[in-house]
């Protein structure tokens, strides 16, 4: 096999790796389309986040923050904080790709995404990746980009007409607790969930949902000192 | 401050994120403390999200089985911790959210 066939070969895995995962992102994406809307950003600026942040949850968190009136300092320190997460996946990724051109490590870190990131481990998992495997991870990270920016179009046309009696909001904690609870496996991550949803709750009544802020660091550091005292 | 702004900075700062370990493969380490603090992320900021949706819809703390938000949260951990996937997890809470509210006063 040449290399250009291999590589070509990985980015479609790549492609198919992710698409089970779109279907669960596509009516996430059309919920952020709609509530971006109704927090009001305009049609451009909402289609224009979904590339400049690429961030689901991030996105949904901007909207909200913007909708209460947050000042822009704690709207950034927030969304930095939830995006820290991806610190961990651009972790994992670097020993693999630390031989590519700088080109290669931009767009990939740009495609890192938890889906992305989903797609890639269990790949990894099943069998050993072969020397065009960055191809694999672009297949996987376009594919997912692509979804995105349509269902947050297709959001975004549709937004106003999505019945406003319809709970769609609580596709936000659903989507986290997806994620959340499948890793909650140990004592430390046990203690880290409760600590923050402890503090989340006492310290809910600050303003601009600070007490996000309070109860994410709260528990990083709960989980830290589990981890540490265990050794 | 526009909010063209508030979301370049937005991005500068998630990009950054995303790029930290793999810029620095190689040529610098972080501290292992740092390290020993990451798989902690995720659950810690994503939970911090999570429980008041649940426990205070309304913005107090509302603790009864009449909380459609709540129960139908647990049915949605349930789902999650049993199929591991987003899909699922979104099908069922949407399902029972709807369900509940349909049969007691929302």
């Amino acid at each position: 096999m040449t290399g250009e066939d291999s590589a070509f070969q990985e980015f479609r895995a790549g492609l198919i790796a992710l698409a089970p995962l779109l279907v669960g992102v596509i009516p996430f994406g059309m919920i952020y389309g709609a509530l971006a809307l109704a927090n009001g950003l305009s049609p451009a600026a909402a289609l224009a986040m979904s590339t400049i942040l690429f961030a689901g949850s991030a996105q949904f968190l901007f909207c909200q923050l913007l909708g209460v009136g947050a000042p822009a300092m704690v709207i950034v320190a927030e969304v930095g904080l939830l995006n820290l997460r991806h610190a961990l996946y651009s972790a994992a990724l670097a020993p693999r790709i630390v031989h590519l051109p700088c080109r290669w490590k931009l767009a990939l870190a740009y495609l890192l995404t938890d889906e992305a990131f989903a797609a890639i481990s269990q790949r990894e998992a099943v069998g050993e990746a072969g020397p065009q495997r960055h191809w694999f991870y672009l297949g996987a990270g376009l594919a997912l980009w692509t979804g995105w920016q349509l269902s947050t179009a297709a959001g975004v046309v549709l937004g106003a007409r999505l019945p406003a009696h319809w709970p769609l909001d609580f596709a936000l904690p659903l989507t986290f607790i997806a994620i959340v609870a499948p890793l909650i496996r140990s004592r430390a991550m046990v203690g880290t969930a409760a600590v923050s949803g402890m503090v989340a709750l006492l310290a809910a009544g600050l303003p601009f949902k600070l007490g996000l802020l309070a109860a994410a660091l709260t528990g990083m550091a709960a989980g830290w000192w589990l981890a540490e005292t265990r050794r | 401050m526009s909010v063209w702004w508030i979301m370049l900075a937005c991005g500068v700062v998630t990009f950054a994120i995303r790029l930290s370990f793999i810029a620095a493969e190689g040529k610098m380490t972080f501290p292992s403390w740092f390290r020993t603090l990451l798989p902690f992320v995720p659950v810690a900021a994503l939970t911090a999200l999570v429980i008041p949706e649940l426990l205070m819809p309304q913005g107090t703390l509302w603790l009864s089985l009449n909380n459609s938000r709540l129960v139908a949260g647990l049915i949605a951990i349930a789902i999650a911790v049993q199929t591991r996937s987003v899909l699922w997890t979104l099908v069922g809470g949407f399902a029972a959210l709807a369900l509940l509210n349909g049969s007691i006063a929302p």
